[in-house]
C-alpha cells in the first residue's frame, strides 16, 4: 500500500517547513519535498513606504540574519540615491562592513555550536533529549561557554555599528549613522580575556580543527551524506576573493567551470531566473544560462569557497588550501562540508574584524555621500546562509513601486529538496517503521543549509519534529512527534 | 506684577497672572504630560492628555489660565490611567509601527507608551486604511500615523505666513491636508522644522530618517518629561 509520511516542524512565528515523502507499495520512495512557508509579504508590503525605510523595514524579516536585509536593502538604496559602494565614503563603507563581518561572526558561531555540534558531538541516532544543546552545555562546557562568547562577541560588533544587537538602523542611505568610538573599538580589541578579537580568532581556528578532527574519525559520514553535483553561486571580490559584503555575481558548475563569469549584479535578472512551482510557495531559483532543469545551484559557505580564488586572511587562507586539496581543488559537493567551510568563514570574519578595528578610517566623520537620484536600485551581500537579491524601483515621490527579494533560503530550495531526498532514498527506503535516527537525519541535512525556517528554533538547537505516515487511502498509521 | 499662588500635588507655585496651568507648572518645575500642546504656539486642548483636577473639576492644563489658590491635582493615578487610555486610544485609532518608523526614539506618542508602560492596548485596534501622500519635493505626509493633533496647522507657516496645513472633516473623520505649492515652496530648514513639530512620524522631510544613530535620538536616554527638574513628585 502506499504511503506519505510527513515530518512537519511545528510552526513557530518566522517561516517554517514540511517535508513529505512519498512511499510506493513496495516502501520505495517516489517523492520527496521539502516545503517552505515564506516571506513573499514583505514584498508587497513595501510597496508606497519612502525607500530610505526599507533597510529597517524590511530587516524584520528575520531575527537572525536581519543585518543581511539591512544592508542589503541599504546598498540597494546606496544605488538609488546616485552611489555604488565605490562612492561611499571609507568611513562608511568600513562600517558596514564590519557590521556584516560581526553578523557572519555570530551567526556561524551560533549555527555551528548550537545547531550542528549536537548532532556531530552525540550522532544521529542520539536521544534527542541528549542531542541538543542543553546537551552540549552540560557534557562539553568548555566548548558551549565558548559558543555563548563568541556570538556575544559578534553581537558586539553589530550593538557598535548598528545601534542594536537586533534590527539596528546604523546603515541609511549613502552611508552609515555613526562611527566606530574609540572606546567602542578598544572594548573589542583589548578587552579583557576572553573578551577580545584575538582571543576570537583563536577559538575559531580551534573550531576549524574540532571538525578537522572529527571528519578524520567520521570519513564516511561527512563525505558521503547528502552528497551530490550542483552548480554555486555567491559574489566574489572583483580579483576573486572571498568577500562578503560586496563583489560581482560568479558561479561555477560541479566540475569548476565558470557559467556566471563575474557580472556585475545590477544585472541579476539577465542571468538567474525564478520558478514557480505548483506545490510551492517559495520559487525555484536557477541560471538562466543553463535552463530551469539545470541551472539551479548552492549558495552559502560551501558555495563561495568553490566560487572564490583565495581568502584575503592568512589564517582562513591556511584552511582554505587545505579545504580545496581535500577535493584536488575541484568544487566540493559534499553538504557536511558545509560546516568545515561555515568554519573556515567564522576564522576569516575574525580575522577581518580585527583588521578593520585597527583601521583609522573607522573614526573618520564623513558619513553619507549622495549625487544624482535614480529609480532603481539593486543591492546584494552574502548573507551567512548565502547570496542575498534586494531589488527596488521608486516612483517621483521617493516611494517604493517595486520590490523583489530572493533570500539565501530561496536560493537554496532546490539544494535541500535533493538533500531530503537523499535521505529519503538513502535511509528511509524500504523501511517500514521511522525511528527517531532516521528523523534526525533529514534534520540534519536541512540543517547543513541553515535554512531560515530554523531561525524560530535556534535558541533550542532543536527543530520541532511531529512526524505522520499515511497510507494510499490517507488514513493515519502511525504518529512521532516531540 | 501680581503673582498668583497655587498648588499641583500639594507642592506650594507661583505664576504670572494670565499663565496656563500647564505653562505655570513648567515655570515651577513640573511636568504635566501633554502632547497637542507645543511651546510657543496657540494650545488647542484637543488630545486632552494634559488634564489635570481642580475643585473636582477636570480640565485642560493647556488650555485653563491658573488662578489663586487653585489646588491642581495632576500625578493622582486615576488621572494617569485616564491619561494612559487616551495614548492607547491613539494608538488604535492609527496604524503605529514603531519598530519601523523613523521618528522612532524621537516621537512623543511613543515616548508617553513609554512612560505608561503600554504593552497591549485596553481597546481593539481600527487598521484604518490610509496612506502616505506625497507632499511636495521635502516632504511626505504619513496618514498612517497622524493624530490630528494640528500643530502643523497651527504652527507650519509659510513666508507670508498662510498656513501650509489645514484639516479636513471633522471627528474621526479629521484628516490632514496640505498646500502642495506652499509645501514646495518651504525652504529645507523649514521643512526640518516641520518634521520636528509633528510629535509622531507623520510629517516626513525627506532623506533624514535614521540619521540619527539608536543612543543619541532625543528619548534614548532620558525619557519624556525629565527636562523639567521635579518631574515626578
Ligand atoms: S500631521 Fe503631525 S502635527 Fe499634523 S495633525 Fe497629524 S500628527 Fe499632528
Ligand atoms: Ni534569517
Amino acid at each position: 500500500m502506499a504511503r506519505k509520511i510527513t515530518i512537519e516542524p511545528v510552526t513557530r512565528v518566522e517561516g517554517h517547513g514540511k517535508v513529505t515523502i512519498h512511499l510506493d507499495d513496495a516502501h520505495r520512495v517516489t517523492q520527496s519535498r521539502f516545503h517552505i512557508v515564506e516571506f513573499r509579504g514583505f514584498e508587497r508590503f513595501v510597496q508606497g513606504r519612502p525607500y530610505w525605510e526599507a533597510p529597517v523595514l524590511v530587516e524584520r524579516l528575520c531575527g537572525i540574519c536581519p543585518v543581511s536585509h539591512h544592508l542589503a536593502a541599504a546598498k540597494a538604496a546606496d544605488v538609488i540615491v546616485g552611489l555604488g559602494l565605490e562612492g561611499l565614503s571609507p568611513t562608511a563603507e568600513k562600517m558596514r562592513r564590519l557590521m556584516h563581518y560581526g553578523q557572519m561572526f555570530q551567526s556561524h558561531a551560533l549555527h555551528f555550536f548550537h545547531l550542528c555540534s549536537p548532532d556531530l558531538l552525540f550522532g544521529a541516532d542520539a536521544d534527542p533529549a541528549i542531542r541538543n544543546v542543553i546537551g552540549v552545555i552540560l557534557r562539553h562546557r568548555d566548548l558551549a561557554v565558548r559558543a555563548v562568547l563568541l556570538r556575544k562577541f559578534g553581537q558586539e560588533v553589530i550593538l557598535a555599528t548598528a545601534g542594536k544587537k537586533i534590527h539596528g538602523t546604523g546603515a541609511i542611505p549613502g552611508g552609515i549613522n555613526k562611527n566606530l568610538g574609540p572606546e567602542e573599538r578598544d572594548a573589542l580589541l583589548r578587552g579583557p580575556a576572553p573578551f577580545n578579537a584575538e582571543t576570537m580568532i583563536q577559538w575559531a581556528a580551534e573550531a576549524v580543527e574540532f571538525f578537522k578532527d572529527f571528519h578524520k574519525k567520521n570519513r564516511a559520514l561527512v563525505d558521503g551524506f547528502a552528497a551530490f553535483p550542483s552548480n554555486h553561486l555567491s559574489l566574489v571580490r572583483k580579483d576573486g576573493a572571498l568577500d562578503f559584503y560586496h563583489g560581482v555575481l560568479r558561479a561555477v558548475d560541479a566540475e569548476g567551470r565558470k557559467v556566471l563569469d563575474d557580472v556585475d549584479y545590477q544585472t541579476y535578472l539577465d542571468h538567474i531566473g525564478e520558478e514557480v512551482r505548483s506545490w510551492s510557495y517559495m520559487k525555484f531559483p536557477y541560471l538562466r544560462r543553463l535552463g530551469k532543469a539545470d541551472g539551479w545551484y548552492r549558495v552559502g559557505p560551501l558555495a563561495r569557497l568553490n566560487t572564490c580564488d583565495f581568502i584575503p586572511t592568512p589564517l582562513a587562507q591556511k584552511e582554505f588550501e587545505i579545504f580545496k586539496d581535500f577535493t584536488k581543488g575541484r568544487p566540493n559537493n559534499m553538504s557536511l562540508h558545509t560546516h568545515w567551510a561555515r568554519l573556515i568563514e567564522l576564522l576569516h570574519s575574525g580575522e577581518v574584524i580585527r583588521d578593520l578595528l585597527l583601521d583609522p578610517d573607522l573614526q573618520g566623520t564623513e558619513l553619507v555621500r549622495k549625487r544624482k537620484k535614480r529609480r532603481e536600485g539593486i543591492g546584494l551581500v552574502e548573507a551567512p546562509r548565502g547570496t542575498l537579491f534586494h531589488h527596488y524601483q521608486i516612483d517621483g515621490h521617493d516611494q517604493i513601486t517595486m520590490a523583489n527579494l530572493i533570500v539565501s533560503t530561496t536560493n537554496n530550495n532546490e539544494p535541500m529538496n535533493r538533500a531530503v531526498d537523499w535521505v529519503a532514498r538513502n535511509v528511509l527506503e524500504g523501511q517500514t517503521e521511522i525511528t527517531e535516527g532516521m528523523l534526525n537525519r533529514v534534520e540534519i541535512a536541512i540543517r547543513a543549509y541553515d535554512p531560515c525556517l530554523s531561525c524560530a528554533t535556534h535558541a533550542l538547537g532543536q527543530m520541532p519534529l511531529a512526524v505522520e505516515l499515511y497510507d494510499a487511502g490517507g488514513a493515519l498509521l502511525d504518529r512521532r512527534s516531540r | 506684577m501680581n503673582k498668583i499662588t497655587f498648588t499641583i500635588d500639594g507642592q506650594a507655585c507661583t505664576a504670572e497672572a494670565g499663565q496656563t496651568i500647564l505653562e505655570a507648572a513648567r515655570a515651577n518645575g513640573i511636568y504635566i504630560p501633554s502632547l497637542c500642546w507645543f511651546e510657543g504656539m496657540k494650545p488647542a486642548g484637543s488630545c486632552r492628555i494634559c488634564t489635570v483636577r481642580a475643585g473636582g473639576r477636570y480640565m485642560a492644563a493647556c488650555t485653563q489660565p491658573v488662578s489663586e489658590q487653585m489646588v491642581i491635582e495632576n500625578m493622582a493615578p486615576d488621572l494617569e490611567d485616564m491619561r494612559k487610555a487616551l495614548v492607547e486610544m491613539l494608538f488604535v485609532e492609527g496604524n503605529h509601527m514603531c519598530p519601523t518608523c523613523e521618528k522612532s526614539g524621537n516621537c512623543e506618542l511613543q515616548a508617553l507608551a513609554y512612560r505608561y508602560q503600554m504593552l497591549v492596548p485596553r481597546f481593539p485596534y481600527d487598521f484604518p486604511v490610509r496612506r502616505v501622500e506625497p507632499a511636495g519635493p521635502k516632504i511626505l505626509l504619513e496618514h498612517n500615523r497622524c493624530i490630528k493633533c494640528l500643530r502643523c496647522v497651527r504652527g507650519v507657516k509659510a513666508k507670508d505666513g498662510r498656513r501650509v496645513f489645514g484639516a479636513l472633516r471633522r471627528g474621526g473623520r479629521k484628516k490632514i491636508a496640505v498646500d502642495l505649492s506652499l509645501a514646495a515652496a518651504l525652504s529645507d530648514r523649514r521643512a526640518r522644522e516641520a518634521m520636528d513639530r509633528c510629535p509622531v512620524g507623520s510629517i516626513l522631510k525627506k532623506e533624514v530618517g535614521f540619521i540619527v544613530p539608536v543612543g543619541k535620538r532625543k528619548y534614548d536616554a532620558t525619557p519624556i518629561g525629565s527636562d523639567l527638574r521635579k518631574a515626578e513628585g
